[in-house]
């Protein structure tokens, strides 16, 4: 529905090709192409415009350096310094002060906050080994507190029903039940607010004053339009806001709400929602959410191609043979890396990846002779040995190496590489083909947020 | 809570301004902005790109807010003065509105079967426990299908709005197929001689595709059994949603074929603009917008009271 970016540029910058300066000229033409692909993505349209005299005064006078043409080079710059405007990846949680240890979560109606209070408490139990408590103080919406119950129930973690209706009471309620029962985490979901609504803007301002929490989360929705800026603004005037939770990024939003919460309120995104899962709660990456927002990395084209050239008998097989619980072994390995040859090789899959193309010459040699060394090892192996990857030790690495012309060095590389895909499969024993090729578009650092 | 009656709006006046009341911040958004520019006299340059600003800025988005100023300039030119302008620009969104107007008649079958779809957090369920009120108050027979069955508590969100409204509501509980919940609901409701029956479905992503089809699954069971129907298949969109409203209609309609659109939460927003950008993609009618908290303030989308209530004067 939405041109890229870069398209929009190329054109914009057919007749200059060939110039090695970027100069006034052309990046006010430029500029316009920007802004208008911000506005497309949903960014607020001060945000927007901020930014363009940011990238303005850094693209002005640049070399167009090797191979790239202008509009290329603009969009490298457009890049970077939204990648660097939108912060560090940055998970981290205060979790240190003395326990209970309040997080308060905030934020408009239907923006996802009792799901992310349970997600949130999922993760710092699961990766965090925290004993956690969730209470809700949405006394609003019907059923709002059976939900986090529920959710609560799913994540493994402790919930409590306060009693009573004053949200105040009953989070104080809730804070008191953590200490008593030595909780290291306290998560409070509230309710659904409206920026504008002052009576329940001072309600989560009295919240905050009552439990004087360590981390007070904005939770937003990514599909957020420009009235973002605006949400964003009175959240952060009403409460000492610690950090921005942005959700539903499974959706194909582009996501301009991201720097337009960044922008207003300082504080860093520390996670994304990418699922229905309870577990589907990631760490921020600047990179994926700015590369998203100019529509950049033809991902999708990639996951088509994969899909239309892979040899679907083989695919399915091999998803049997994962669902099933079995592991994958080296026989299977090969089967993939002959139809990568067939796709065009590592090097044609990278080409599909967002910025691959404009790094030029300093792109990471891929080189598709390792494919075939690759391959070569794994020939040199017995059936045995591709079944039982786990038995090659010193003496066999040492005849495959030497079967294939190769050194143990290679020979390990590879049993490596393959361990940790065989960590991956196991991670995506549902998914199939397109979600092995999803996650090599993510490895890329481009595909679809997380 | 109370019965199904703290609905009746028979005051034309109060419905107005309860609409006024709602779009408030819209107006004082969009709407001021746009009296005040064309208030500052001739259609230069400038006040076409401050306009342009603005609307962009209310979510109307790139390509209806040029198309809209293309025309203004066409149709503005020859304005004598600053309110002619302002008369030409009431009248061009009317006009552009007008294609979205078309109110839902739910007397043209019983039941009348609304499947209701959206992406997650826009107020499906809100939107369905008002409609139900409004049906209650019309003096309707109403049953309410909780094929929902995968958000966490929510038949039970539904069931309070029984409750309140007066309706029946069919669950089977978290983790149920949701097709057969549907299937369930319709036979009830035709047992029943119903007149309403609404299907809450869960939140969905439109990117997920095994998700949409669980819709067209629903949607297929319920053709199945009552030929003809769904009458209606409404689309819940947020309006604080920016752009990616089209897509949503897109993907929903490519899945389970839109008839009509609900947007919700037009008071929250300074914007409203995402109305203009569905009438430029020729979307189906909006049968209702959600102007606030209250169940009277689901109203049906009537094109002339909104752009009269977007441009009103500031009240005070």
């Amino acid at each position: 529905m939405f041109d890229q970016l870069r398209d929009r540029l190329d054109t914009t910058f057919n007749a200059l090709r060939g110039r090695g300066r970027l100069t006034e000229d052309n990046i006010r033409d430029a500029m316009r192409e920007v802004r208008m692909a911000l506005l497309e993505a949903d960014v607020a349209l001060p945000v927007a415009k901020a930014f363009i005299e940011r990238v303005r005064e850094a693209a002005l006078g640049q070399e167009v350096l090797g191979n790239l043409n202008p509009g290329q080079a603009v969009v490298a710059i457009v890049h970077r310094e939204l990648v660097s405007l939108m912060g560090e990846a940055n998970e981290t949680l205060a979790l240190t002060a003395r326990p209970p240890v309040v997080i308060l979560l905030a934020g408009l109606q239907g923006a996802g906050k009792t799901t992310t209070a349970g997600k949130l408490g999922w993760f710092l139990r699961d990766r965090q080994r925290k004993q956690v408590l969730a209470a809700s103080v949405d006394i609003y919406r019907p059923a709002a507190i059976d939900q986090l119950e529920r959710v609560a129930d799913t994540a493994g973690i402790d919930f409590f029903r306060a009693p009573g209706d004053d949200p105040v009471r009953m989070a104080g309620a809730a804070l008191e039940e953590a200490k008593r029962r030595m909780h290291d985490v306290l998560i409070l979901d509230t309710a659904g607010r409206l920026h504008v609504d002052e009576d329940m803007m001072a309600e989560i301002r009295a919240l905050n004053a009552a439990l004087q929490p360590t981390e007070v989360l904005f939770v937003v929705d990514s599909l957020t339009g420009q009235d973002a800026v605006n949400a964003a603004q009175a959240f952060h005037d009403a409460l000492p806001l610690s950090g921005v939770i942005l959700t539903k990024t499974d959706g194909d939003a582009r996501g301009g709400a991201a720097l337009s919460v960044r922008q207003v309120t300082g504080t860093p995104i520390k996670f994304l929602g990418t699922g229905e899962g309870i577990e589907a709660l990631e760490p921020f990456h600047p990179e994926r959410v700015a590369s998203r927002l100019l529509g950049m990395g033809d991902v999708l084209t990639l996951v088509e191609e994969a899909e239309r050239k892979l040899d679907r008998g083989k695919a399915k097989e091999l998803e049997k043979k994962l669902r099933k619980g079995k592991q994958m072994d080296l026989t299977d390995l090969r089967d993939q890396l002959l139809q990568m040859n067939s796709m065009g090789g590592m090097a044609g899959l990278l080409s599909h990846l967002p910025g691959m193309d404009r790094l030029g010459a300093a792109a990471p040699s891929v080189d598709d002779r390792q494919t075939r060394s690759m391959l070569a090892i794994i020939d040199s192996m017995t059936p045995y040995e591709r079944n039982n990857p786990e038995e090659i030790r010193g003496s066999r690495k040492r005849r495959i190496a030497a079967g294939s012309g190769t050194q143990v060095q290679d020979v390990n590389r590879l049993l490596k590489q393959f361990q940790q895909m065989r960590k991956m499969m196991k991670r995506m024993r549902k998914g199939g083909m397109a979600k092995l090729a999803q996650s090599l578009g993510r490895r890329g650092g481009g595909g679809p947020f997380g | 809570m109370s019965s199904a009656n703290e609905l009746s709006d028979s005051d034309e006046l109060s419905a107005f301004h309860r609409l006024r009341r709602g779009l408030a911040r819209t107006r004082a958004g969009l709407g001021r902005g746009l009296r005040a520019l064309v208030g500052e006299g001739a259609l230069d340059e400038q006040m076409l790109e401050d306009l342009g600003d603005l609307l962009l800025s209310a979510d109307t988005g790139v390509e209806a807010s040029r198309s809209i100023l293309e025309e203004l300039e066409r149709r503005g030119r020859g304005a004598a003065s600053a309110g002619e302008v302002l008369q030409i620009l009431e009248e061009l969104l009317y006009r552009r509105l007008a294609a979205c107007e078309q109110p839902l008649d739910v007397s043209t079958a019983a039941p009348f079967v609304i499947l209701v779809v959206g992406v997650n957090g826009v107020g499906k369920t809100t939107t369905i426990g008002k409609l139900a009120m409004r049906f209650r108050a019309e003096g309707r027979e109403v049953v309410l299908a909780a094929a929902d069955t995968f958000r966490a508590a929510a038949s039970e969100q539904l069931l309070r709005w029984g409750e309140r409204s007066g309706a029946s509501v069919i669950s089977q509980g978290e983790g149920a197929d949701a097709a057969s919940v549907a299937h369930d609901a319709l036979q009830s409701a035709r047992a029943r001689g119903a007149d309403v029956l609404i299907v809450d479905t869960a939140g969905r992503q439109h990117t997920h595709h095994n998700l949409m089809e669980e819709l067209a699954k629903i949607r297929r069971v319920i053709e199945r059994l009552e030929p003809g129907a769904p009458h209606e298949v409404l689309l819940v969109v947020d309006a604080g949603n920016g752009q990616n409203v089209l897509s949503q209609l897109q993907r929903f309609g490519e899945a389970v074929g839109v008839t009509g659109m609900a947007m919700t939460k037009l008071d929250g927003t300074a914007k409203g603009g995402i109305l203009l950008a569905l009438a430029a993609h020729g979307a189906p009618p909006v049968r209702f917008i959600g102007v606030g908290e209250d169940p009277r303030d689901l109203r049906p989308f009537e094109a002339r009271g909104f752009v009269t209530a977007l441009l009103a004067e500031p009240e005070g």
